[in-house]
């Protein structure tokens, strides 16, 4: 980022910028088997660009761990191995072997459940495995009404559950990293920053993202007034549907058959930015998982997941 | 998002480039549970555009079903995160807020007003700029708008501002805003608030929030928004002496090892003399590493990476300061303790202390005094309990440097975390260093334990028996005392009820007596074993901690460690003294094992149980181990 200074003040973004190094730091320094959740989403990128920042001229002292469900958009795979690679990082990748064997999928097991075991358990399992005692998210503090409360540094117990009265108090830039009994944390360096923040970072800092978050004409169904990109022949077409190609855009990533796709012509990231800002629904609407019920994502929290 | 929305239409690349250089003030607002400090926020959120459709359309469903405002928007709404906490219509933690203005960014504590909830105040204010505190303009100056105000001057928030709310349901009375105003300014005056802006507003009905309200005439002042973004960002941190706790060492390869860090006061730039602090060496800084590129100066608040120009030894938790004002190095403070845990304070058990980015053991003194928060009135106090402020001294195991808390709050502030459970219990800000501990050094002595051991001809030790009251803890000491007195080793017998009739008299049997208790205990264990005696230790010590810190006063080897391990239903079968009777009777109050816990320990030298094995077989096993230990010959 820019290091003219104003009067020896700093930018929102350039302490949002120092805030999230400084977390990764203490994080790194104060646990011993550190990983960093990587969803190869934007805020992802954002979280691995400081995290190159913060251990510069080191490579970052941790592995990726992607938590696949085999149903991501082909583009984010191919993104994810191209960047894993490009900055020499150890890429963990973990499929639920239990999904894989039963072949769990949104079509037929509902996204509830496809969720649940293949994110929920899969992220148990891997952390579980490796002995991680620490993993960076992306999440932020913006989205959703129960993650305001969040804690940077947020204890987990040895069977993965957040309890909402058990987390510590964070004051100053003080973060306790300490665990006890088979205790994990999970560390979320961007919790501070906004949707906006995070789009505006990656314009400044001309950071990748994945290009379905560029207009482009792709092929989708419309379903329940939400359009669905059929990315692979596993996409199961109702009768009568027929794939149509349209001028579309993801504002968030997932599961492609879970993630509905925006009818738009922007295909620059200051054009995306653009529709971001006149937008008038929230970015998690995107995302099926958050409809059930607006205490859902704590009662998944609690659940462990995220 | 409609605001600047025509500027983000039309040209989105100015837009952005206006926001780049936005600065950024946190603050918090503080207020009682009806106060409107929830719907305060709603609309600045609101009025900021910033609340989006899908999030105003379960707006207007929540208002309806559980709202507190008839047909209106009811905007606290928009905040309650927890679903509990939204059915109880209190918030009960703190919660972090987002919003901009085209001059702006802001993010805004929110923190409860309820009467119990002190250290999540602190906690918000800790990383505030600037505070907003609510006062309901019907009820004027509270009990609870002193405390907040109290601790918003305590943890060091320079600018404070006073909305003076729900101001339509007092007809926008200039009177009584004006009592308000002095009645605050005379009990600022007292707690060292220096500068106060003082604002009429009804949050829900939008009066002086973002424009002048046409109800105040009689106002000039700046609207609340206005203020916000105009209050100076704090440069006292650029402004002080350099400081930069050392996070982590950068060793990528052999030719490169540099200190990364946070600057946390004041600014640096390549050729400034440093001073590393404990240690005191010196050197010079070399090059300021960023991925971006090196920098020709980094200010407070910089993540960076710094390379110094001799080969200095600096690790984690060091203080690299400028070398003509450093920080104090000492290990002996008075300190203001804030207690932030259901389990009180326990003067004397060693908790680890983390300030900067080092971790340190640390124990408590009894607190000096209790601050009423509420009054300000010093009360005198044995302990801390939950959102329980005091002034205490504290004893740390190594020195640290630091700065007054007035000076700079991260080398000020820091945490105290229990060291079995790994939670964080209590916050402090440290004062300044007592004057022992510059003064009290050890004196060096020409007779040390070996050469006393070895008059003595045995290899000192403790034997430390832990278990129930009624356990045969003493039964099977007398005993073992009494077979190495007679293979003619030398040794003391300290017993808890003997101790209890002199040494400890002034104890009683809370938990934080008990700590004071066994700490006393260990360091007289500790002097005899430096005299070159066996020293059999008989007490229920029920807290891990202590019999660890018991342990920590001895080299390794020389502590043994024995649970009687009978289990709560002998021992009270047995109940020799009659004091389970007692206690189950509720005649006596924190009785281990029945009202008080028991913290068995976890790997203990040898463990015995007199359900089913005698004393005297006890007390032979016991002796086996300190053969085998090399404690007797």
């Amino acid at each position: 980022m820019t290091t003219t200074l104003d009067a020896g003040r700093l930018t929102h973004l350039q302490r949002l910028e120092a805030e999230a190094i400084q977390i990764m730091r203490e994080a790194v320094a104060e646990s011993e088997r550190p990983a960093m959740l990587y969803s190869i989403g934007k805020d992802s990128s954002c979280m691995l660009h400081l995290a190159r920042k913060a251990f510069h001229p080191s490579t970052p002292p941790f592995p990726l761990v992607h938590v696949d469900t085999t149903w991501k958009f082909s583009d984010m795979y191919e993104f994810r191995d191209k960047t894993a690679a490009e900055h020499g990082l150890d890429l963990v990748v973990h499929q639920n072997p239990d999904c894989v064997a039963r072949g769990i999928n949104p079509f037929d097991h509902g996204s509830a459940m496809h969720t649940d075991m293949w994110k929920t358990d899969g992220l148990k399992q891997v952390i579980d495995e490796h002995r991680f005692d620490l993993c960076f998210g992306g999440a932020r503090r913006d989205e959703e009404k129960s993650r305001a409360k969040e804690r940077v540094f947020s204890v987990r117990s040895a069977q993965h559950q957040w309890d909402p009265k058990r987390q510590r108090p964070e004051l100053w830039q003080l973060y306790n990293a300490r665990r006890s009994n088979g205790e994990t944390l999970r560390v979320f360096p961007i919790s501070n920053w906004t949707e906006l923040d995070v789009w505006q970072y990656i314009h400044l800092e001309q950071i990748p993202i994945v290009p379905l978050y560029f207009a482009a004409s792709r092929p989708v169904v419309e379903r329940d007034g939400t359009l669905i990109m059929v990315d692979d022949d596993r996409f199961q077409l109702n009768d009568g549907e027929v794939p149509e190609h349209r001028s579309v855009r993801f504002r968030t990533l997932g599961c492609y058959p879970l993630s509905g796709a925006i009818e738009s012509e922007a295909d620059t990231l200051t054009g995306i930015i653009q529709e971001m800002l006149l937008a008038t629904t929230s970015e998690r609407q995107g995302r099926i998982i958050d409809f059930d019920a607006s205490g859902s994502m704590e009662k998944k929290k609690q659940e462990g997941y995220f | 998002m409609a605001h600047a929305s025509d500027l983000i239409a039309t040209d989105i690349d100015e837009y952005l480039t206006s926001h780049q250089y936005k600065s950024l003030l946190r603050f918090i607002t503080c207020g009682s549970v009806d106060d409107g400090k929830s719907t305060l926020i709603g609309r600045l959120l609101y009025e900021s555009h910033l609340v989006f459709e899908d999030h105003l359309a379960q707006l207007a469903a929540d208002s309806a079903k559980v709202g507190t405002q008839g047909t209106d928007l009811d905007f606290a709404l928009l905040l309650d995160g927890l679903t509990a906490e939204r059915e109880q219509g209190i918030t009960i933690d703190v919660a972090y807020r987002f919003f901009s203005t085209e001059r702006r960014k802001f993010i805004v504590a929110d923190t409860p007003g309820h009467e119990q909830y002190t250290r999540n105040m602190v906690t918000g204010a800790s990383t505030a700029d600037a505070a907003v505190l609510m006062v309901d303009a019907r009820k004027g100056v509270l009990t609870q708008t002193r405390r907040h105000s109290y601790l918003v001057s305590l943890l060091g928030i320079k600018h404070v501002a006073v909305a003076v709310n729900k101001m339509d349901l007092v007809d926008y009375s200039h009177e009584i805003y004006d009592a308000i105003c002095a009645e605050f300014l005379d009990f600022a005056g007292r707690i060292g608030i220096d500068h106060v802006t003082f604002i009429p507003v009804s949050a829900l009905k939008g009066d002086n929030i973002t424009e002048p309200s046409g109800h105040t005439p009689w106002y000039h002042g700046p609207t609340l928004m206005g203020h916000l973004e105009t209050v100076p960002v704090d440069d006292e941190a650029t402004s002080s002496p350099f400081r930069m706790p050392v996070q982590w060492v950068n060793r990528p390869s052999h030719d490169f090892r540099g200190f990364s860090g946070r600057v946390v006061g004041g600014t640096v730039k390549p050729g400034d003399p440093v001073r590393v602090l404990p240690a005191g060496t010196t050197s010079t800084v070399e090059r300021i590493v960023t991925m971006d590129g090196d920098l020709h100066e980094a200010v407070a608040g910089q993540s960076v990476t710094l390379t110094l120009s001799d080969e200095i030894d600096a690790s984690r938790g060091d203080l690299i300061c400028a070398a003509d004002s450093p920080a104090e190095v000492a290990d002996q403070f008075e300190a203001h303790v804030v207690w932030m845990h259901e389990d009180e304070m326990l003067p004397g058990r060693p908790y680890l202390m983390k300030i900067g980015t080092r971790t340190v053991g640390v124990t408590i003194a009894h607190p000096k005094y209790r601050v009423d928060v509420n009054t300000l009135d010093h009360l005198a106090a044995h302990t801390l309990a939950l959102n329980e402020i005091g002034v205490c001294n504290l004893s740390l195991d190594r020195a640290i440097p630091f700065d007054p808390y007035s000076t700079n709050r991260d080398t000020g502030g820091f945490v105290i975390i229990d060291k079995l459970t790994q939670n964080t219990v209590g916050a402090g800000l440290l004062h300044f260093a007592l004057r022992r501990s510059h003064n009290i050094h050890w004196q060096d002595v020409r007779v040390d334990k070996g050469a006393r051991a070895e008059l003595n001809g045995q290899q000192p030790g403790v034997v430390w028996f832990t278990g129930l009251s009624g356990s045969g803890k003493s039964t099977i000491a007398d005993i073992v005392e009494a077979k190495l007195h007679a293979d003619g080793v030398r040794t003391y017998l300290l017993d808890g009820d003997n101790v209890r009739h002199g040494l400890n008299r002034d104890l009683g049997f809370t938990d934080a007596d008990r700590v004071e208790n066994i700490r006393r205990i260990a360091e007289v264990s500790a002097l005899m074993v430096d005299a070159g005696i066996v020293v059999v230790v008989s007490f229920i010590s029920p807290f891990r901690a202590e019999r660890q810190l018991a342990r920590d006063r001895v080299e390794d080897g020389e502590f043994i460690e024995v649970h009687v391990d009978t289990p709560l239903e002998v021992a009270e079968e047995r109940d020799p003294k009659g004091l389970y009777a007692k206690a189950r009777a509720g005649e006596l109050a924190n009785f281990t094992g029945i009202d008080s816990p028991y913290e068995p320990p976890e790997a203990p030298e040898v463990r015995v149980n007199t359900s089913v094995m005698s004393a005297e077989g006890a007390a032979e096993a016991v002796v086996e181990a300190l053969r085998m230990r090399g404690i007797i010959g």
